[in-house]
């Protein structure tokens, strides 16, 4: 999807269920993103016109939270967890086994768009550590390799 | 729905429901399987899936529950089987080919499936089974105590009813019924309950605080952002057991006068927040949240905020920027929230567990709670173990436990018999401790003297293989990274003092380096706005503190003794101990090791790239660490 193609019709109605509440930024955000899969600059524009929440403002909320986007994101989302219960069980051999075999690099995604890799801290299921989130799916007590093999038959 | 107008229809409702759950015991079978967030990541979807499925193949009339976490992680999934009149027995590690088995066996022949059995729980009136391990026998249970986790994994989050029945809601009729909102607080005070978010302040004079400061409305706050990479017990409570959060919740809003509650959590959490928010629908469905609540005059709402991925928003004063959405950075401190919190208002913020045994309290009274524990820390504590640890899971301890009775009782010790060589208690702002100080009684006030904190529950244990150099960077890499930038020791302090510890674990330390860290910590601790950045140098300084000669070592002789830090260390190959049995020769992916069957192999110190393929397939510790004959470092000085 291009930027131009943007649809910002779906805001329109988010910034309508939020409007009674107080101090909404943030889940006005998350559900933004959640359409867009990330903060495209049109659509905090919007936000901010129909809002009328200056966009420095929105910025700031953005960029201070590690779950907003400003970049688009790949097909599949793969989160591999550094918490210190997986980084002691090889989550660092894991994320480097992931850079090699899917050219993508932690916080970025592949040219072609099909994966974006993010390191996260902590998904609180340290009891099967190291563990990965490939979009919804845990995979527990996993290493480099068999996870490349699952990711890579992904559509 | 049954909105309850007074405290008799409550427990009308209990007692009913009782009965019901009673005679569905007498009659009927039923199959619980753990479905927490490490349960359903284990497979318990697919078991639960199964399990569905054979039993409507074979036409059986068998009710399928999904509970909370039970705590052994390890274990999961976890699938209970209690048959009509019979105790029910804990099949561990299911898988969902071992599932037709389990339901003709058991479910079908009335026999218990001994060698996939763990143990069964003891309940009155019913005859325990021959030959099966009770839980209490277990080693994990046996010095486990369970209040703040005492639901979990024994009822259905999702259904108010069970929660009633197991004297839900009691301790707020009790409290709107018979006591003042002064004699809660005085409750609290005489119980002697400290915030287990890990400060360990009074929770009932933080009540206190909040009840006498000017300004309304008030709010109570939950602080459910459990950001500390290696900790789980908040998660679990929420996703086991909603429902006394949001009793000890109304409870505090009831004694400090509060009208409105919020629940911060953690976005990484869906399940928590899934389970939270209709368990508060619920509530409101009984007339146990809303207005006029149990027809007491009291009204009490609650509101569920999602974090947004910013391990600060644990610090109060950033949650409560945060749920204004703004910026969760945080502010100087006085003013505390108690006198002005949310939109300036008092507000009175908890953690997690401190909620969820509130209502035991006021049930069972001061009294009971302050005789468990110890005298200036009662109670209990919940940890989430994990790590080298035999026993993975989240345990609930009375306070004044040893940390080696934790480790070795509970936890059952390091895996493949490793040595242990530090437990990190607090996550990312405590710190660590050594063997020598395993019999340091857990309890707020001698963690803190013995160089660790209490924290919020994280418990990490490591071993022989662990760095603490680069353990003690890992956390500062999380800590600095999570730095919101705000004030300068903090974001600049924290930077500086990774980059000594990166240039140390690569092998370029200076003899200057360990006054150094020593000099910016003491500067970040004194000088920093709020906990994360007086805490940021905690985990280095506790293990510069114990672990000196490791820095020093890496310093001096660019040596790694734990193997971590590449290019510090080389493998070894033990000709005495070494059968030539060939496992590190498949092992090994770059032609390093040379040796003939059944005689010492040898390493090739020029091919070995020190992946530790060899180190971890040998099971005699033949194989062992030593420092290189050039290290790596020098050798690069020499091309350069």
């Amino acid at each position: 999807m291009s930027d131009d193609a943007l649809d910002l019709a779906p805001i329109e109605s988010i910034l309508d269920a939020f409007k009674q509440e107080k101090g909404a930024v943030i889940p006005i955000l998350q559900q933004v993103q959640e359409i867009y899969g990330y903060l495209p600059k049109e659509a905090l524009a919007a936000i901010s016109k129909k809002a009328g929440i200056p966009i420095t403002r929105l910025y700031g909320v953005a960029t201070f939270y590690a779950q907003f986007r400003l970049t688009r994101r790949g097909r599949h989302l793969v989160k591999v967890c550094d918490g210190t219960a997986c980084h002691v069980r090889g989550a660092t051999k894991i994320v480097a086994g992931l850079e090699e075999a899917l050219n993508v690099s932690p916080g970025g995604s592949d040219p072609d768009y099909k994966y974006s890799l993010e390191i996260v801290y902590c998904l609180g299921s340290c009891g099967l550590a190291p563990i990965a989130v490939v979009d919804d799916k845990v995979y527990g007590k996993t290493d480099a390799d068999s996870l490349v093999e699952q990711i890579k038959q992904l559509p | 729905m049954t909105v309850l107008d007074n405290p008799e229809q409550l427990n009308d409702l209990r007692l009913s429901v009782l009965e019901h759950l009673n005679n569905r015991r007498a009659n009927q079978a039923v199959v619980l399987i753990g479905m927490g967030t490490c349960g359903i990541a284990a497979g318990a979807s697919e078991v639960a899936e199964a399990m569905r499925k054979e039993l409507a193949q074979r036409n059986l009339n068998v009710k399928v529950i999904g509970v909370g976490c039970i705590g052994m992680c390890v274990k999961e999934p976890l699938v209970d089987i209690q048959l009509p009149g019979r105790p029910r027995v804990t099949y561990a590690n299911v898988k969902t080919d071992m599932v037709p088995h389990l339901v003709e066996e058991h479910l079908v022949n009335g026999q218990i499936v001994k060698k996939l059995a763990l143990a069964q729980m003891v309940e009155d009136g019913i005859q325990p089974e021959q030959e099966l391990d009770t839980y209490q026998n277990l080693p994990f249970y046996r010095k486990q105590l369970r209040i703040a986790m005492r639901n979990c994994g024994m009822i259905n989050p999702e259904d108010i009813l069970e929660y009633i029945a197991a004297d839900g809601y009691q301790g707020l009729a009790k409290a709107l019924t018979s006591m003042e909102p002064d004699d809660v607080i005085e409750e609290m005070k005489d119980s002697g309950l400290r915030g287990r978010g890990g400060a360990g302040f009074l929770t009932g004079v933080k009540w206190e605080f909040c009840r006498r400061a000017r300004g309304t409305p008030k709010y109570v706050i939950c602080n459910a952002d459990e950001g500390d990479p290696g900790a789980f017990m908040d998660r679990s409570i929420l996703e086991g057991d909603p429902h006394a959060v949001i009793e000890g919740m109304t409870i505090a809003g009831y004694a400090i006068g509060a009208r409105d509650g919020y629940i911060y959590c953690r976005a990484e959490y869906p399940l928590a927040i899934q389970r939270l928010e209709k368990a508060i629908c619920q509530a409101h469905e009984y007339g146990l949240l809303g207005e006029n609540i149990l027809g007491t005059g009291f009204s009490f709402d609650l509101h569920l905020k999602e974090g947004a991925g910013a391990f600060v928003c644990g610090e109060e004063t950033a949650l409560i920027a945060s749920i204004e959405g703004k910026r969760g950075e945080p502010r100087p401190r006085p003013p505390f929230p108690a006198v002005s919190g949310l939109w300036g208002k008092p507000s009175n913020v908890n953690n997690v567990k401190s909620y969820s045994l509130t209502p035991q309290i006021i049930l069972n009274g001061a009294d009971w709670f302050s005789k468990i524990g110890t005298e200036k820390s009662t109670g209990t504590a919940v940890f989430a173990l994990t790590g080298k640890i035999k026993n993975t899971g989240l345990i609930e301890v009375p306070m004044g436990i040893t940390l080696r009775e934790i480790i070795y009782d509970v936890g059952g010790g390091m895996p493949r018999n490793k040595r242990f060589k530090a437990v990190q208690t607090g996550g990312p702002l405590g710190g660590c401790l050594p063997e020598s100080a395993l019999d340091t009684p857990v309890d707020f006030d001698s963690l803190t003297q013995a160089g660790a904190t209490m924290g919020s529950g994280g418990m990490i244990v490591v071993d022989q293989d662990t760095c603490m150099v680069e353990f003690a960077r890992y956390f500062l890499t999380f800590a600095s990274a999570e730095s919101c930038g705000k004030c300068v020791p903090c974001r600049i302090g924290g930077q500086r003092l990774l980059e000594v510890l990166t240039r140390i674990a690569e092998g370029k330390g200076r003899p200057e380096d360990l006054n150094e860290i020593e000099y910016i910590s003491t500067q970040m601790q004194q000088a920093s706005l709020c906990a994360l950045g007086q805490l940021t140098p905690g985990p280095v300084m506790a293990s510069l503190r114990f672990f000196r000669e490791e820095y020093e070592a890496h310093i001096r002789d660019h040596f790694c003794q734990a193997g971590v830090c590449k290019g510090m260390f080389q493998y070894e190959i033990d000709e005495v101990k070494c059968p030539g049995c060939g496992l590190c020769l498949k092992a090994c992916t770059s032609n390093a090791i040379i040796g003939e069957k059944k005689q010492p192999h040898v390493i090739n110190q020029v091919n070995c790239i020190q992946c530790g393929a060899c180190y971890e397939v040998c099971n005699l510790g033949a194989i062992h660490i030593s420092p290189r004959v050039v290290p790596l470092v020098e050798v690069e000085e020499a091309v350069d």
